[in-house]
């Protein structure tokens, strides 16, 4: 199956240029984030606080990676995307204030998600699950981490992506959701 | 020269079997994965078979965690009781999570405190299963949250029979959807008491699944379930596609007259497991469990 190859961050019109089914692989910058990133930046957010700079039009990716520190800085040691749903009740809110451009995720978001990126101009990109060993070799650098406190799994790990992939193009900014499409056409005899 | 060997230490053992399981994908899975694989007529689905199996090789090549979802480990103690073990295994648990490394994972669930360990009250989870052998087997289930979080328990009308567990089953994989990670395993447990389903449900996800279930009618079951789940379209990673489940496992237990529970625990693509036999020589591991 032909492979897009995706610019990280993505500008209104990529993110409109994507349909589902569509397979792609990104490089450029990312962070990572789940429930308590998104705690935490909408917390901070609703009292003037400041929040990193990298969550604006940000490429998000679900994931709590095995990190380890070494001579030279910090390198990623596995990485898979974690379970999106857990995110659906904050997602939309998230997707709206900090203008998410991309969510990298497993499993997919709810109809509330899927809306939000329609109207803010969103994708959400579905990586395999599990696969964290080669995901972490198309991260080959980390720029840093926000809120280390939160622990390994929930800080905001800050990345850079190298053909990170293959990506599947799962919701996109047009109301399509592939898992939607499957769900409906399932065979349950 | 003469050579001392010290014997391996539980702790150690411990160590080994938990490297073992999260960098080398049991065989009898490695083979369902590349047989769906194989089979699969979609295209997105092939991807995202094809991104598992290069995972798994990468893993075993650079001895890393095949998931960054360390999980946590369930252990599986058959032989004579040692009151001493839980304490080696523990030990060995924390040594692993900073030698392999394990990702932290445990954590107190209302405080959501993370010591780092992997430890903590309840913890690790240790299952003894009493017998009479001159030797231990210890087994290690190595069970992540996002296949965990799809667990379903019914507690069935009797009346709804057979046909009943069969649209439970189907429902709890179809309604969970990408969310477990599937294409993997689905342990089945049916009768029991509440308690003892769920446990079956999981114990069955740590027996190889080349290995034929020895009651007939529980192996028909499993069978026509197999079918259907791979027919249903779900596919891998819920993506769509006809690989849906490598293998369903199930075992019962009598209940009471006025019940039918029904127990569902999924396995992931990386049904983790490793097993070791100690006895008067060496240790001797295996990922084909004894149990």
């Amino acid at each position: 199956m032909a492979v897009k190859r995706i610019r990280l961050p993505l500008s209104h019109d990529d993110v409109r240029g994507l349909r589902i089914g569509e397979v792609v692989s990104a490089s450029g910058p990312l962070v990572t984030g789940r429930d308590a990133v998104q705690m935490r930046a909408l917390d901070y957010h609703d009292r003037g606080k400041v929040v990193p700079k990298e969550l604006e039009g940000a490429t998000l990716f679900h994931c709590g990676p095995i990190m380890a520190r070494g001579p030279n800085g910090w390198t990623v040691v596995a990485a898979g995307p974690t379970t999106s749903a857990r995110m659906d009740k904050a997602g939309p809110e998230m997707i709206r204030t900090f203008s998410v451009r991309a969510v990298i995720g497993k499993g997919g978001m709810s109809q509330d998600v899927l809306e939000a990126m329609r109207e803010v101009g969103c994708v959400y990109l579905a990586a395999t699950g599990g696969t964290a060993v080669s995901l972490a070799e198309s991260l080959p650098r980390v720029r840093g981490v926000e809120w280390e406190d939160l622990g390994m799994a929930e800080a905001m790990w800050l990345l850079e992506a190298e053909n990170l992939g293959p990506l599947v193009v799962a919701m996109d900014a047009h109301g399509n959701s592939l898992y939607e499409d499957v769900r409906r056409s399932l065979k349950r005899s | 020269m003469s050579v001392i060997k010290l014997p391996e230490s539980i702790e150690d053992v411990v160590v080994n079997l938990l490297r073992l399981a999260n960098t080398k994908l049991p065989q009898d899975i490695g083979w369902a994965l590349e047989s769906a694989a194989a089979w699969e007529p979609n295209a997105i689905a092939s991807t995202q078979l094809g991104a598992v199996l290069d995972n798994v090789r990468k893993a075993g090549l650079l001895g890393r965690p095949m998931c960054q979802d360390t999980g946590i480990p369930v252990f599986y103690v058959k032989g004579g009781y040692d009151p001493s073990i839980a304490d080696a295994i523990a030990r060995g648990v924390e040594r692993a999570t900073r030698e392999i490394p394990l990702r932290p994972n445990t954590v107190d669930p209302l405080t959501r405190e993370n010591d780092g360990r992997n430890l903590g009250r309840g913890m690790p989870v240790i299952h003894h299963l009493p017998s009479d052998g001159d030797y231990t087997e210890i087994t290690v289930l190595v069970k992540g949250a996002g296949s965990e979080n799809m667990t379903r328990l019914g507690m069935l009308d009797p009346s709804d029979g057979v046909a009943g567990v069969m649209r439970f089953v189907v429902d709890a994989v179809l309604d969970a959807g990408g969310r477990p990670c599937p294409p993997g395993v689905v342990g089945v447990g049916i009768g029991g008491m509440a308690d003892e389903c769920v446990a079956m449900a999981k114990r069955v996800l740590a027996r190889p699944i080349d290995e034929e279930n020895p009651d007939p009618v529980l192996r028909e079951m499993e069978e026509d379930l197999f079918v259907r789940l791979n027919g249903s379209g779900l596919g891998p990673m819920g993506l769509g596609g006809s690989a849906t489940v490598l293998a369903v496992r199930i075992d019962k237990a009598h209940c009471h007259t006025a019940s039918l529970p029904v127990a569902v625990n999924i396995g992931c693509w990386a049904t983790r497991r490793a097993s070791v036999r100690l006895g008067a020589g060496d240790a001797v591991y295996s990922q084909g469990a004894w149990l």
